[in-house]
């Protein structure tokens, strides 16, 4: 994985002591709060409900197992001995001192992080495929392409004032891990016409307030100049995105009141100007890049055939895993949503279980996923009991990946200024409820976002719900239909919203229907409401 | 309506109650600032050691204060999720 050159760990440690001087100025009295505010939001710090939270930036969601272990120590000496991985494969700490956040810093500048860009109208976080270099699916890997978009945008002058926030996703398959159609811009590696690999450029998707798919503004984009083009569709939006909406002010809104297909010649007329300039790197640079993303030295003749005997291993072992590229080795998903526990959520000692793991099993890799779980990528086939084995003691062996009980949860209320309503009591009863069920519903995808900003990508999910404020009341709305991957689509509202237990009441005659109507097993929930529409399930919810 | 005030503490983000002289931790604590509310936002947002004041309406309850919104009552206890998190003043049960 990408290590920092000194250019790097300089920018990150500047940083860290420009922010020691605010937060000090802060506390004397020298600055205003309302002066301070950005200062802080632009490191990632922001005052939630109970305490201030820290976002930590994890770029494509990549982390070694020296990272995830400083992850832990952080959460035990600056928090409260836990922190959340969030659906932009970042983790959020909920109970960080002010006066301690630039040692914090200074602490995980020592392992390469950071967390800014994390918050503010920037290039945030780029997210990726959480099975980068393992799936066999793959055409290659994103995350050079993903390091050489996060050094672009990393305190770009030009970008860290845009309309609004931005975020950008990199996939190198076919099949959609990182919901491209929902970001700012998607990026998927493609072969052209003459094998060569290039992207395919989606620009104008996103959740939130005004759910879009992105449309395709460029089928193919040479990799040698995709940062200049990169260039062009930021400063189309910088200077023609809305500024006077907070609501209309994404990238999504631009395209879909030009068209996209004059937004693509907007982009093409800029790119024309700036590509001349020199912006793209030399191939030397990206092959400098590219170097450290080397795949891990796996034996090709590792043993396939495991023992399966045990049940609970053979189901964790089918749901849990997911083939890999090199024969005898498979990718593991650690699910951090046992039922009942709080989705996203993990404990110090549990992280570094996990960071011991990655070093013992997993070639010392460790991502994290957008749908709030950990992925040890590269795990010989014949280790996997042993893993299993460990992972269990720490309560991290449920076998539930994509299905009714893998439910993704923003903070919600217990934890957001911004929300309107709890979101983690809604996927703690859900996934209880469900979760004795969930192996014969198949893949069930379950999203609480507990604002209309859409941390919990409700849009996305096959069943999805969105809490609001009905005068001064939680209330929760059903929407269903909606998919992140490669077969993407919007989830849409059923009817009218529900109290706490009425929501879940909701979901469960909506899997109900489902049950009586679906083809057989093999048909998933998505495709059953495809087929027969949102009237069945309206009727048998509502009457 | 009984009217609390509230805000975040500078250096800790803890969540605080005007208790008539000072601050505290703990809801039970509060006083109903009634028509003082006004005057004392004048008197402490330039102080700037106290983050996002705000006046907040609550009722009274044999069991003491209940803020009217979720929210402030989210606030109050601490995350509903996490009991072991919240503060001992108010069961979790009262959001």
């Amino acid at each position: 994985m990408y290590r920092y050159d000194e250019y790097d760990q300089a920018i990150v440690d500047a940083r860290v002591a420009e922010f020691r001087d605010q937060v000090a100025r802060r506390l004397n009295n020298e600055i205003s709060e309302d002066a301070f505010k950005p200062l802080r939001l632009m490191n990632g710090l922001y005052l939630q409900l109970h305490a201030y939270m820290l976002r930590v930036a994890i770029p494509y969601g990549t982390l070694d197992s020296r990272q995830m272990r400083m992850l832990a120590y952080i959460a035990r000496r600056y928090d409260r001995g836990y922190g959340h991985f969030t659906t932009r494969q970042n983790i959020q700490y909920n109970w960080i001192k002010l006066a301690e956040a630039p040692d914090l810093l200074a602490e995980l500048a020592t392992v390469e992080m950071h967390a800014f860009q994390t918050s503010g109208n920037c290039i945030r976080n780029i997210s990726s495929d959480q099975f980068a270099a393992a799936a066999a699916d793959e055409i290659a890997d994103p995350r050079p392409y993903a390091e050489l978009l996060r050094q672009w945008s990393t305190l770009h002058p030009e970008f860290s004032f845009l309309p609004r926030k931005f975020k950008i996703a990199v996939t190198g398959s076919n099949i959609d891990r990182a919901a491209i159609q929902l970001h700012d811009i998607g990026l998927q590696l493609v072969r052209g016409e003459t094998g060569e690999i290039g992207l395919k450029v989606l620009v104008g998707g996103g959740m939130g307030r005004t759910p879009m798919l992105a449309p395709v503004i460029r089928e193919y984009l040479p990799v040698a100049d995709f940062l200049s083009y990169m260039q062009a569709v930021l400063r189309v939006y910088n200077r023609h995105g809305r500024r006077d909406n907070i609501y209309k002010a994404r990238i999504k809104i631009l395209v879909n009141d030009l068209g996209a297909e004059e937004f693509a010649r907007q982009v093409e007329e800029e790119w024309a100007l700036v590509k001349p300039l020199g912006l793209d790197p030399p191939a030397s640079e990206l092959a400098r890049i590219a170097a450290h993303f080397q795949p891990p030295a796996l034996a090709a003749d590792a043993p396939v055939d495991i023992d399966l005997s045990d049940p609970a291993f053979a189901k964790w072992v089918a749901v849990n895993t997911h083939p890999h590229k090199v024969p005898g080795h498979a990718i593991v998903t650690i699910s951090l949503k046992a039922p009942g526990e709080i989705p996203g959520d993990a404990s110090a000692a549990q992280m570094d279980l996990i960071a011991d793991l990655a070093e013992r099993y997993a070639q010392d890799e460790i991502r994290v996923t957008h749908a709030q779980n950990l992925v040890l990528p590269h795990v010989r086939r014949a280790d996997l009991f042993a893993l299993w084995q460990a992972l269990a003691g720490a309560g991290l062996a449920t076998a539930n990946l994509d299905h009714a009980s893998d439910i993704i949860a923003c903070p919600g209320l217990d934890y957001c200024t911004l929300a309107n309503a709890r979101s983690i009591p809604i996927a703690q009863k859900l996934a209880v409820m469900l979760a004795p069920q969930e192996s014969d519903l198949g893949e069930l995808k379950i999203k609480v976002s507990g604002c209309i900003n859409g941390c919990g990508h409700h849009h996305a999910g096959h069943i999805g719900i969105l809490g609001v404020d009905r005068r001064g009341d939680e209330n929760y709305q059903l929407l269903l239909g909606g998919s992140g991957a490669e077969d993407a689509s919007l989830a849409k509202i059923l009817g009218a919203g529900f109290d706490e237990n009425g929501i879940v009441a909701a979901v469960a005659t909506v899997v109900d229907v489902y049950k009586t109507l679906r083809t057989g097993p093999e048909e998933r929930f998505l495709d059953t409401y495809r087929r027969v529409g949102p009237a069945p399930f309206k009727e048998a919810v509502y009457g | 309506m009984p009217r609390l005030l509230t805000g975040n503490r500078l250096e800790t983000g803890d969540v605080l109650w005007w208790s008539g002289s000072g601050w505290s931790l703990h809801l039970k604590d509060a006083v109903d600032v009634d028509a003082d509310g006004e005057a004392l936002l004048a008197q402490l947002v330039p102080q700037e050691r106290i983050s996002d004041l705000a006046l907040i309406d609550a009722d009274v309850t044999p069991s003491g204060w209940r803020p009217r919104s979720t929210r402030e009552r989210v606030r109050a206890v601490g995350p509903s999720v996490r009991p072991d998190l919240a503060l001992p003043s108010l069961p979790v049960e009262a959001i």
